[in-house]
């Protein structure tokens, strides 16, 4: 009896996943635990895995189609067996998913007819008389198809316009990408794609100056979507403010070169390039320890203080950011903590890291040190209640004992949640902090 | 062209009916002696006696029960509800007896029956006195529903009503008795189920019936002025309803707006954005907005019942968000 493979969720945020790669083709022998495509997921790149052992008699989708979770992606059976009604039962596909050469077409339903031939196409050629409101002679079904057209072009992110929008965009070879809506929720309206049209650019809203290159639309990745979604509701929902502290940074960067020094006679497999950051890092689960109330979670009619100081290190990547997550990270030594952000951060950037490595932290550290930026706020990333915000290190006039003299400074901002850690609080962490960051051999004796 | 309040346009259909037709009678409280509670059977007991304008006791569910077995034994009753809200003592009649009688004897039962009487919110009667009750009716397959706004459209489509072999749910608006009107000399009658455009328009079609016409129309007068033309299509009825004519006229200005007195939930005008969605869907620029009457109980005072009903200002407001 031949069985579905579905789409599975492969990390707890993800609601839908794109196929990278097939690793099998139809008619190759699978067994459980074989790995059988590449799926993107809105975190990394995963690999699927088969449930069934068999022939994997159907590959549904292509690669690069967009799957929700729990959506059909394969059949496995025994070879040669007929699947062809086990298909035909699937759930319809719906218009923003790339059908496949040779999976049944209903005909029969018009809500399921072919694409328009006629392919959208990015740039338009204004039409000489647009006064001329192009009344649709489309039926229903060929709206349908817009979305699917534009879909299959650009990843299924879906349009919002209205059907009249959809029906002239088809007429006139309008991609509605090109297209910006001033209708409610930014809905395209007749009005947008006639604008469009007049000016033959995708943009309505024209300056009268030409632009030095035409306009991108850049689709949204998984990643995208998750970090757009995350952080306007954490910015939305969660009260932030912000504390800020200067520290001096001399006795951190002497500690740093003592740190080099000190490995330069061990075996170079055991060295790390311990930089500022990871004496950051110890630092502040060190002073998390110390603060309980800090290293929590609003959890609604509660507040959970985690009892493990696990620090997520935000890592931006082409195109987006994780937080690979240093496990008990006051109990690791600067050493340990050095190279395994490291490593995270190498996996990072490849895609690679699993779901479990980059979610569950206690608190979230960024560092734009690297860019030369000074300060910032960052967002919180929940459901964590703070995130430390760390600048780089800057040569500064400082009074030291009533004279002027030159300082190394390093900038650090703490993003709160005000529900669950009060303006004194956040304080007193930092205060700790300050002083373990200025004075790190306490470390060695504190935690 | 005379000009005639509602009220006497009413009776004139009736007169003229009643005197070419002679099955015809008109019963319900007050019709004879008083000369009908809103005076729309004004001289009608002196012209036809006593067997054909019949005053009734306090007893709907029993005149209209009457009015049902006379109907289906050849007669052509005309029963007046002194106001429909009074009609749901009698609804089992009006549904389970007038509306399916025809259906379940096989076409041997025709019924010739119009029910009519003031629909709708009339100025301080309360909660249980000023309801609007056509979507009520529409609800049920077997009966008509026809609503007329102006006295032209009220002697053409009561005519209409009479002469139609249906049960007929006729709902006059009890602000509109005294509104006037012209009303051709020559006899006409309007058909059932044949919309009109009261207002041609370009930018909106607004879908309405009965007495919000008067809200949209004035809505749409304010607008003009602001440089938006609104289309004003009036139903008439809603069952037979002009679906043609809100498509034409959605086709042509890509959105809709449903203007009705009556509550919003399951109200007939969800049913025309269904429709108009369904069969327009490609001429949409806009959702279909609606405009109805507060969901709740009308208020007594006079001040909150002006709030609750629907009224030129919050339709103009929903017609500029729409275009916006």
């Amino acid at each position: 009896m031949a069985k579905i493979q579905e789409m599975t969720q492969l990390s707890p945020t993800m609601e839908e996943g794109t196929i990278v790669k097939w690793l099998k083709k139809e008619g190759d022998s699978v067994s459980p635990g074989d790995i059988i495509a590449e799926v993107e997921t809105d975190k990394a790149v995963m690999e699927m895995e088969a449930f069934e052992s068999g022939v994997l008699l159907k590959i549904l989708h292509t690669e690069g189609a967009k799957l929700k979770v729990g959506q059909a992606l394969a059949v496995i059976g025994k070879p040669g067996e007929d699947v062809s009604s086990l298909i035909a039962d699937l759930p319809k596909p719906t218009p923003n998913q790339t059908k496949m050469e040779g999976t049944p077409q209903t005909e029969s339903d018009p809500q399921t007819a072919k694409p328009a031939t006629q392919e959208p196409v990015a740039t338009t050629i204004p039409k000489k008389d647009t006064n001329a409101i192009p009344s649709p002679q489309t039926k229903p079904t060929s709206i349908n198809s817009v979305t699917e057209v534009n879909s299959a072009n650009r990843g299924g992110l879906r349009v919002l316009a209205s059907p009249l929008a959809k029906s002239i965009a088809i007429e006139q070879g309008i991609d509605l990408h090109t297209v910006i809506g001033t209708g409610p929720e930014g809905r395209i309206t007749k009005k947008d794609v006639l604008d469009t049209l007049n000016q033959g650019s995708g943009n309505s809203r024209s300056t009268g100056v030409a632009a030095t290159r035409s306009d991108e639309v850049v689709t949204l990745n998984g990643m995208r979507k998750t970090i757009a979604k995350r952080l306007t509701e954490s910015k939305q929902n969660l009260p932030h403010f912000y504390l800020n502290v200067d520290v001096s940074a001399k006795a951190m960067e002497s500690f740093r070169t003592e740190l080099l020094e000190f490995q330069k006679h061990l075996d170079p497999e055991l060295q790390v390039k311990v930089s500022l950051n990871d004496i950051v890092v110890k630092a502040t689960a060190a002073a998390l320890r110390f603060h309980p109330k800090v290293n929590a979670s609003f959890q609604g009619d509660s507040i959970l203080q985690f009892g493990r100081v696990d620090v997520g290190i935000a890592v931006s990547l082409d195109g987006g950011l994780l937080t690979p997550v240093i496990r008990n990270a006051d109990k690791k030594s600067i050493l340990e903590i050095s190279k395994e952000v490291k490593e995270l951060a190498k996996r990072a950037r490849e895609r690679k890291l699993k779901p479990e490595e980059f979610s569950g932290g206690t608190f979230t550290i960024s560092n734009l040190g690297m860019y030369g930026i000074s300060r910032f706020t960052a967002i919180i990333n929940e459901p964590e209640s703070g995130i430390l915000a760390v600048g780089s290190v800057e040569d500064k006039p400082v009074v030291e004992n009533g004279a002027v003299v030159a300082g190394r400074v390093l900038s650090l901002t703490l993003s709160c949640d005000h529900r669950v850690i009060d303006g004194a609080v956040g304080a007193e962490f930092l205060r700790t902090l300050k002083s373990l960051l200025e004075q790190p051999s306490l470390m060695a004796g504190v935690v | 062209m005379a000009i005639l309040t509602y009220r006497e346009a009413l009776n004139r259909a009736m007169v003229e009916e009643m005197e070419k037709d002679p099955l015809i009678y008109l019963m319900g409280e007050e019709v004879g002696h008083y000369q009908g509670a809103y005076k729309v059977s004004q001289g009608m007991l002196d012209r036809f006696g006593e067997e054909r304008v019949i005053d009734t006791p306090i007893s709907e569910n029993g005149f209209a029960g009457i009015g049902v077995g006379s109907a289906m034994v050849g007669l052509r009753p005309i029963i007046e509800f002194m106001t429909w809200n009074f009609s749901l003592v009698a609804i089992d009649q009006i549904i389970n007896s007038a509306a399916k009688m025809n259906y379940m004897s096989g076409g041997q039962f025709p019924m010739p029956i119009v029910f009519r009487g003031a629909g709708g919110a009339g100025g301080r009667l309360g909660a249980q006195h000023s309801q609007a009750f056509e979507s009520w009716y529409a609800h049920c397959p077997g009966l008509k529903v026809v609503c007329p706004a102006t006295p032209k459209d009220a002697y053409g489509l009561l005519k209409s009503s009479i002469r139609d072999n249906n049960p007929t749910i006729f709902i006059e608006s009890e602000v509109l008795y005294g509104s006037k009107g012209e009303v051709p000399e020559q006899e006409y009658t309007i058909p059932l189920g044949l919309g009109e455009i009261k207002r041609k328009g370009t930018d909106i079609t607004l879908v309405t019936w009965s007495r919000a016409l008067g809200f949209a129309e004035e809505a749409a007068a304010i607008l003009e002025k602001e440089g938006i033309s609104v289309e004003i299509v009036d139903l008439r009825s809603l069952r037979p309803l002009d679906e043609n004519l809100i498509y034409e006229s959605v086709k042509k200005t890509n959105r809709a707006l449903v203007v009705e007195e009556g509550w919003p939930v399951a109200g007939f005008g969800a049913q025309i954005a269904y429709l108009i969605q369904k069969n327009a869907f490609a001429y949409l620029d806009h959702p279909v907005e609606r405009v109805t009457q507060m969901d709740v109980p009308m208020s007594y005072a006079a001040n909150l019942e002006r709030m609750s009903l629907p009224n030129a200002t919050r339709v103009a407001d929903t017609i500029r968000e729409m275009l916006q």
